[in-house]
């Protein structure tokens, strides 16, 4: 019988060793933690014949490991999150992460809004916290090798409870301090309790220059009759590798209004995993995308319709200058009995040079019969004539471009209820435009 | 104001303008009449600056400086405004977002300063109540679910706020219902002044009740081969345009 070697990459044999060195310090329970690192190893970096990284070939973009972040001294965490300029403004409930470690005292545990319970990760999990059970609502998210990383490595994050309709955001802030490229790796778990409303916040950003590596999973389990609104903004570095995911759980009568927005990272991955639970609930997940130079922006969408009469709306906008490339993978899962299931995902890529590639990749797989269900993909340029008229009424050819481009963006952000976030977000799509102008 | 001097033009190969000639002077509302495929709108087009042309001959003069070699955008700025026959819709860009847009983009070209949000909005309500556009519209996206003569009221209504010394109407009456078109054509007629000119390209006379021109010219067949006063427009709703055809024939 022939011998089979496994061959490890360098990135995958270092993963193992860093997994050995983590696992003495990290937090909690190491056997859950070793569990999924074998899971992980077995098949190791998922690479372009797996195919949901065709696209995002982790084996070819993750070249190493970067060093796992310490915990940063209250001054460079206070220093850095002052820096930190996404979603200033916006009022919310900071709850700050510096260097992929929470800052508690950059949050007043006494003074929370009421209905809002925060637990740090690390300690909870070092004590065994109750509310521990609900990590990983979504099962299959664990057949995930990103997912399967985070569950490896996280070292912080926070729990957060809501029980009540809360009007104070909560904001997420995720800053890297180190000039130097570190990984982390987050967990947020946010349990909404039945009628219970929120509108959590999530801007990721880290210096330009260093190739940092934060891997970051949010879980929401949004109960029955809950209102979830969820804002993520990826403003990392230009030199940084973002893994990220969304698992989120959807009760009964529930509404889930997701967005992400993509302004950074040399490469990134977005996974949103969503699983409707209860009947008569809606999600809107939508993505906006900004990418050029060769960024390369991965949008991977699951949402499965384990039960009757959901609705559930996509809609991706992906606009794409240089030489980037633009990755959108979405599947609408409906088993034979998710009966009076209506769900419609789109998404639609602009590319603004020659050398721009988007994959678009949306797919059903249903089982019911009785549903309705549809996807669009579509990849085009700015209409020419548009333009023509925009540059007929005085505007210079960049200006009329960033125009369209932001009108282009804007049936996605619009979606965003909470004003001054969805301001913010046009202030990025602006900066964006502004910067290629 | 205007001079087109031996305007030679193609697309993809097919000649449409054969050595126009056409002087507009300043404060006259010239039209231009003629049937289909005679090459009305690519001359507003090619005047305003359209890619797609080939301009193989001749030259276009605003105030006696070619604008050839100028981009649509320059070519505004210079003063040039060309109302499109089929306005078109761009949703996401509120009406009132472009309209600042465009008008401060045109100051800016000209070395002016840009105007401030209470000097604009009052400058549009202005406009806007002149021309009977409801409020609500310029909040919408551009042109986005108007009528055809909500469309068309929305052209005059940029007219009237950048303030163009040279205005081309390409067909501004297809699509209009009469009180449209006399909302349109008091929106037109107010806007005339000594050193304004106006182009109004149209196939029928109706529109030239309600704006009256100075001088009528005919076109066929990529040229202009008859200009008289406004009772040539009268005799050409009589007569049609058969002995024009005939020009192109021979």
């Amino acid at each position: 019988m022939a011998q089979v070697t496994l061959m490890r990459t360098p990135t995958e044999t270092a993963l193992v060793q860093a997994f050995d060195a983590a696992k003495a310090y990290l937090p909690g329970d190491v056997e859950s933690r070793a569990q999924a690192f074998e899971t992980f190893n077995r098949n190791g970096l998922p690479h372009r014949r797996v195919e949901e990284f065709k696209y995002t070939d982790l084996r070819k973009l993750m070249h190493d490991v970067a060093p796992f972040a310490v915990k940063p001294s209250s001054t460079t965490a206070a220093a850095a999150l002052s820096a930190a300029r996404a979603f200033v403004g916006v009022e919310a409930l900071q709850v700050p992460f510096v260097d992929g470690h929470f800052v508690s005292d950059g949050i007043a545990f006494d003074q929370l809004p009421e209905g809002v319970e925060i637990v740090p990760l690390a300690e909870a999990l070092a004590s065994g916290h109750d509310w521990l059970a609900h990590l990983s609502p979504v099962p299959w998210a664990k057949d995930n090798p990103v997912y399967q990383l985070n569950s490896s490595f996280m070292a912080d994050g926070v729990m957060i409870k809501v029980t009540g309709a809360v009007a104070t955001p909560i904001h997420l802030r995720f800053v890297t301090a180190s000039t130097a490229a570190v990984a982390t790796a987050t967990r947020v778990l946010v349990l909404v309790d039945d009628g219970a409303s929120v509108t959590i916040l999530e801007t990721h950003e880290s210096p330009h220059g260093a190739a940092h590596q934060p891997n970051d999973v949010i879980e929401l389990v949004a109960g029955d009759n809950t209102n979830v609104q969820h804002v993520r903004l990826n403003g990392e570095g230009d030199e940084a590798l973002a893994l990220s995911t969304l698992a989120v759980k959807i009760g009964a009568d529930a509404f889930l209004n997701s967005i992400n927005v993509v302004a950074g990272s040399a490469v990134s991955r977005h996974q949103v995993f969503a699983m409707f639970n209860g009947e008569n609930s809606k999600a809107q997940i939508n993505g906006v995308t900004m990418i050029t130079g060769r960024q390369h922006a991965d949008s991977t969408l699951m949402v499965e319709h384990a039960v009757p009469h959901c609705e559930s709306r996509e809609l991706f906008k992906t606009v794409i200058d240089g030489e980037a490339t633009g990755v959108f993978q979405g599947k609408i899962i409906v088993p034979s009995h998710a009966q009076k299931t209506d769900g419609r995902m789109m998404s639609a890529a602009l590319l603004l040079s020659d050398g721009g590639t988007m994959y678009n990749k949306p797919e059903l797989e249903i089982f019911a019969d009785d549903v309705q269900c549809a996807h669009g993909a579509t990849c085009g340029q700015l209409d020419d004539e548009l333009l023509f008229y925009l540059m007929a009424r005085g505007l210079p050819r960049k200006e009329a471009e960033s125009l369209l481009v932001q009108a282009f963006l804007g049936q996605a952000i619009e979606f965003v209820e909470n004003e001054s976030a969805r301001d913010s977000l046009i202030a990025s799509v602006e900066g964006w435009l502004k910067a290629r102008a | 104001m205007l001079q087109i001097k031996n305007l030679v033009v193609q697309i993809e190969d097919k000649r449409i303008l054969n050595g126009l000639d056409l002087t507009v002077n300043n404060g006259e509302v010239a039209a231009i009449m003629g049937p289909n495929g005679s090459g009305k709108s690519t001359l507003s087009y090619v005047i305003a600056g359209k890619a797609d042309y080939e301009v193989l001959d001749g030259e276009i003069l605003l105030d006696g400086e070619n604008i050839l070699e100028m981009g649509p955008d320059e070519r505004a700025a210079a003063g040039l405004f060309l109302a499109f026959q089929y306005p078109l819709e761009i949703p996401g860009v509120a009406s009132m977002t472009f309209l600042k847009a465009a008008l401060n983009a045109q100051r800016k070209a000209r070395g002016e300063t840009e105007l401030t949000t209470p000097d604009f909005i009052k400058r549009v309500n202005a406009a806007a109540a002149k021309l009977e556009v409801p409020k609500d519209m310029l909040r919408r996206g551009l042109n986005v679910g108007f009528s055809g003569g909500e469309k068309k009221r929305m052209e005059i209504l940029q007219m009237a706020l950048l303030e163009p010394r040279f205005c081309i109407l390409d067909e501004t009456d297809s699509g209009l219902d009469i009180d449209a078109l006399r909302i349109v054509s008091e929106g037109v007629n107010s806007l005339r002044s000594p050193d304004r000119s106006f182009l109004v390209i149209t196939h029928y006379q109706r529109l030239l009740n309600y704006i009256v021109p100075d001088t009528v010219h005919v076109m066929s067949a990529g040229r202009i081969v008859k200009t008289g006063g406004k009772e040539l427009a009268i005799e050409l709703e009589a007569t049609g345009y058969a002995d024009y055809r005939q020009t192109e024939a021979a």
